[in-house]
Order: structure tokens, then C-alpha cells, then sequence
């Protein structure tokens, strides 16, 4: 259970309808057996930290349910309908977006345009240039500039406001702070928690335990791709999620069934 | 002044070459393919302008017009049925496909139009023939003027769609990162087809033009991709103002070979696109990234 302060979120989120739900959903990297039947249920608005150390299937899970990494079992549901096999465009059709790894601008296109081109298929929403130039203040007078020649925390700042653009349901964010300063991931961070308060879905992957703990609502870790723990975020102590994070001891395993959904 | 006409008649030549080779620039910038066929679809296009001016007896100019949306289509059939499939193969798949596809093109053509030599130069009427006479030495002719406005505008044209425009920005956004673009919504197939649908009607264009200027046969895609080919190297990959400049360049080259002695008309142009090649730009050619 979470603190009470939190309004809905003290709702246990089985109760409420799943805006996202993952049945044993398998998936190969090559011949890396990436995901191993993970199963997942998100309610709207809720916010779900993903740890793991490297190569544990955090960006591959990511990609699959945003649709661009082929699934080879299981299904994910999105606000009840299967998208399983829906190619990653119509994802974001549907509500669905992945700020990807490695942030993945249009190098020779300037801010203005890499958001443009995220909004000419857009749902209907709050999200337009200037409400992303209002949230990021720092990318204003850096409209025109190619986003080849940004500095890391702008570019960061352009794929979230980019992915923002399609008005999304579910925002999936694959490790947002990986190769900037401490003061752009701090920057970057004070944009996004203020974004993700206003109940947007998020599912976050991070290599930094404190940010992901303090951001999200539940935490779900994942060892060689498994989710070997998951629980509430305010349940969860430190040193349990770094012991089944590096996958020391059987604790982790019994604390997934007993508090997973 | 006799040097000034040589380099007049080379600019009006290039119009053609870099007409022929906007499609071949454009699918390259957005796929990083090169269409081995594109020769092959411009004489597809003449042929099919020579059939509906002969068959419907008006201008080669108003059939163009009917030809160019049948054109359109048929290139992003073309790409959903074969070159789009093609492309998951990695890079050697499309290029031999299109080969291929070249091959039972001339074939084809070759079966039902017979190896004859053809002109639509007779049925465009007064156009090919008139001229501006400046001096003595100096004539330019109409057409290739008009050529090399119509170049100007297709280039530009799409040089203005590709900044401006949702689907140009949509189609440069592929060309740069197809994943990222699958991952803010854009369907990078419908824009890969879209990119074949418009070098197909481009190619179609540069064909009849030719058909016009001069002549041509089942067998005169070749040249005409050999042509358009070193106008898109010495232009630079990818660049579609580069690639007038390097078809006007290759044409310069070509008349000025010709005007020393005829026999080295073909020579000098693929001797400037050798420099080109050979030069620091040119080795840098396969690394670079298309702008647009």
C-alpha cells in the first residue's frame, strides 16, 4: 500500500481497471532469450519504476511494449484491447510512447521540427510546440538550433518533449539520465516529475535507485530477464531492491508473489 | 562566344541529367538504396506518353500530364510488391532486385515495342525546333529551356516539400532514424513508398523530356542511370540542389569534351566524375549521412 497522502494511489491498484497489462510476454534479442514471461498490470496514473543491472531485459521489455522489438510469446493489453501485434506507429495512435534509449533525435533536424513531426499523428490532447517549449523552458530560444548540435541534457529535453507531443496515455522512458551531467539529470528530472504529476502513466527505467524509488509508485526488478521483486515503492527498503537487483538470496522471489498484483 | 554557347547548351544538358537523377538522389537520401532500374522506369514513361499521344493524337505535353498520376502509382505499387520487401534483406537484396527488375523491364519492352528507335521529338511540334538566335554562334533552343525550368521547379519544388511540409519533414525524419520515426507515430513503409512513388513519376518525366530532346529504345534506361548516377556523385549523396549542380556539371563537361572532338564527349563527363570520386569529398562519399 502506498502513503496515504497520495489520493488515488491509495486505491490498491488491482481494484482499478488496468490501463496496461502484460501476460507472460517473452522476447529474444538475438539469441538472448531477453524477457522471460513477464507479466505486468498498470493502472492509470500510476507510476512504475523498472530496475535491473545492465542486460537484464529493462530496455528490451520497453521496446515490446512499445512495439518496436518483435514479441516471440504472450500478450500485452492496452486499455482492454490486444496490441500485441501492432507495429510501433499505430502504438502511438493508440496512446502509447517510448522516449528511447540514447534519446534518438533527428540529428539534421532542428527542435521545432523533431517535435513537429511527433505531432502530425497526434491523439487529441494538451500537448502542442508551445506547451513543450513551456514545460522545457531551457529549449525556447534553442528552437532553430539542428538537435545534432544540442548539448546532452537539451537533446534529453527534446525526445521527452518529442514523445509528449503524440499526447500519450503511457509514457515509456528508458533511462533518461544515461550519459548526462549531474546538474542536466537534475534538470531534466525537476521538468519530468513536475510533468508526471499530472497523472500521466509512466513506466521508467533507471539505472539511479534513489530517482526511480522516489518518482514512481511501485518498483519491479528485473534479474536475466524476470521480474524477481516487486512491490510498492514505500514498501520496498533499499537493500531489498539491491539484493534482487544483483539477484543475492531467495528473499527477493517470495516478496514478488506476496505483494505482486 | 562560341565558348559561352558550348557552356549554355552543357547547363541546358545537365537540366536533363539532373532531372534523371532527382529520383535516384531522392531514394537514396530516404532508403540508402540505389534503383538499378531507374533508367528503365523513365523509358517506361516515354513509351507510355508515346502510346497515349500516338494512340489518343494530341501533344506528347497533355499525355505526360495523364501519364504522370498512373506513373505515381505504379511506384508505390512497385514498392509495396517488391523493393519494399527487398529492403529487410539488407543492402544487397534491393540492388539486386532492382537489377533484375531492369532486365525484364528491357525485355519487356523490348518484346512489344520491337528494338526500333523512336522520337517524340516530330509530335512535340514547334517547341523543339525553335530558338532564341543571340548572335552568329549563339542559339538556345526553347525546349531546353524549358527543361531546365522544369528542373529547377521538381527540384526545388521538392527541396520546399521535404522542409516544409508534414510529410516531407515526416519523410526526412525516416531517412534520418526509421525506428525513432515508428516511435512518434510515422508508418516508415507508407513513406518509403511515397519517396519510390515520387522518384517513379520524376524518372517518368526526365523520360519523356528525353524522348523529346532526342530518341529512344528498350535499351536506353543503362546510359541514362550511368548519367544520373555521376550527376548524384558529383552532386553529393543525398542533396537535391547538388544534384542539379552536378547534372549541370556533367553536362558542361560532356559538351565542352565535345566540342574539342566529338568522340570525347561521353569521356570527359565520366572523367569529371572520376575527379570527383578520386577527390577527398568523393572518399568520403559512403560515410556521409544524407541531409535530405
Amino acid at each position: 500500500m502506498t502513503g496515504g497522502e497520495r489520493g488515488p494511489a491509495a486505491v490498491p491498484p488491482i481494484r482499478r481497471a488496468a490501463l496496461l497489462s502484460v501476460e507472460c510476454l517473452e522476447a529474444h534479442h538475438g539469441l538472448l532469450h531477453a524477457v522471460r514471461g513477464v507479466s505486468l498490470r498498470l493502472a492509470e496514473g500510476e507510476k512504475l519504476a523498472l530496475v535491473g543491472a545492465n542486460g537484464a531485459g529493462k530496455t528490451t521489455l520497453l521496446r515490446a511494449l512499445a512495439g518496436a522489438h518483435p514479441v516471440t510469446a504472450g500478450t500485452v493489453r492496452f486499455d482492454g484491447a490486444d496490441v500485441t501485434r501492432l507495429p510501433a506507429h499505430r502504438r502511438v495512435g493508440l496512446g502509447i510512447a517510448l522516449v528511447p534509449e540514447g534519446r534518438r533525435l533527428f540529428p539534421d533536424m532542428t527542435v521545432v521540427e523533431n517535435l513537429l513531426v511527433a505531432g502530425r499523428h497526434r491523439r487529441p490532447g494538451p500537448w502542442t510546440v508551445d506547451a513543450v517549449l513551456d514545460a522545457f523552458p531551457l529549449l525556447r530560444p534553442l528552437r532553430d538550433r539542428r538537435a545534432a548540435a544540442l548539448s546532452g541534457g537539451e537533446q534529453q529535453a527534446t525526445a521527452i518533449g518529442r514523445a509528449l507531443m503524440t499526447n500519450p496515455r503511457l509514457l515509456l522512458l528508458d533511462e533518461v539520465s544515461l550519459g548526462l551531467a549531474p546538474l542536466a539529470v537534475d534538470a531534466v528530472y525537476d521538468s519530468l516529475t513536475r510533468l508526471i504529476a499530472t497523472g500521466t502513466t509512466v513506466i521508467l527505467v533507471e539505472q539511479d535507485l534513489g530517482r526511480g524509488m522516489r518518482i514512481a509508485d511501485r518498483v519491479a526488478c528485473l534479474l536475466e530477464g524476470r521480474i524477481v521483486l516487486e512491490g510498492a515503492a514505500a514498501d520496498l527498503t533499499r537493500d531489498e531492491v539491491t539484493e534482487a537487483y544483483f539477484g543475492l538470496g531467495g528473499a527477493g522471489g517470495a516478496k514478488a508473489r506476496s505483494t505482486a498484483p | 562566344m562560341i565558348w559561352a554557347s558550348v557552356i549554355i547548351q552543357g547547363v541546358l544538358l545537365g537540366a536533363v541529367y539532373a532531372l534523371f537523377a532527382c529520383g535516384l538522389s531522392l531514394m537514396f537520401g530516404v532508403m540508402r538504396i540505389i534503383n538499378l532500374a531507374h533508367g528503365d522506369i523513365a523509358v517506361v514513361g516515354a513509351y507510355l506518353v508515346w502510346i497515349v499521344a500516338t494512340r489518343a493524337h494530341v501533344s506528347p505535353f497533355l499525355a505526360l500530364v495523364a501519364v504522370l498520376p498512373v506513373m505515381l502509382i505504379a511506384g508505390y505499387v512497385l514498392h509495396v510488391a517488391l523493393i519494399g520487401k527487398s529492403l529487410r534483406g539488407g543492402q544487397l537484396v534491393p540492388l539486386l532486385t532492382t537489377f533484375g527488375l531492369a532486365i525484364v523491364i528491357q525485355n519487356s519492352l523490348q518484346q512489344i515495342f520491337s528494338p526500333d528507335v523512336r522520337s517524340l521529338g516530330a509530335a512535340a511540334g514547334w517547341i523543339t525546333t525553335s530558338s532564341w538566335r543571340l548572335s552568329e554562334a549563339l542559339a538556345i533552343s526553347w525546349f531546353g529551356v524549358l527543361v531546365l525550368v522544369v528542373a529547377v521547379v521538381v527540384l526545388g519544388g521538392l527541396d520546399l516539400f521535404l522542409r516544409k511540409t508534414g510529410l516531407g519533414r515526416e519523410m526526412r525524419a525516416t531517412a534520418q532514424d526509421p525506428d525513432a520515426a515508428e516511435l512518434v507515430g510515422v508508418d516508415a513503409r507508407a513513406v518509403y513508398a511515397r519517396a519510390t512513388a515520387i522518384a517513379v513519376a520524376t524518372a517518368a518525366l526526365a523520360g519523356a523530356f528525353l524522348a523529346m530532346r532526342s530518341t529512344f529504345e528498350p535499351a536506353s534506361g543503362p546510359t541514362q542511370l550511368i548519367f544520373a548516377f555521376e550527376a548524384v556523385v558529383i552532386g553529393g549523396f543525398g542533396s537535391l540542389w547538388g544534384t542539379l549542380l552536378g547534372g549541370i556539371v556533367l553536362g558542361v563537361a560532356q559538351t565542352i569534351g565535345g566540342h574539342i572532338d566529338p568522340q570525347y564527349s561521353i569521356l570527359a563527363g565520366h572523367l569529371v566524375f572520376l575527379v570527383v570520386l578520386a577527390s577527398p569529398r568523393g572518399r568520403t562519399l559512403a560515410a556521409r549521412s544524407a541531409r535530405r
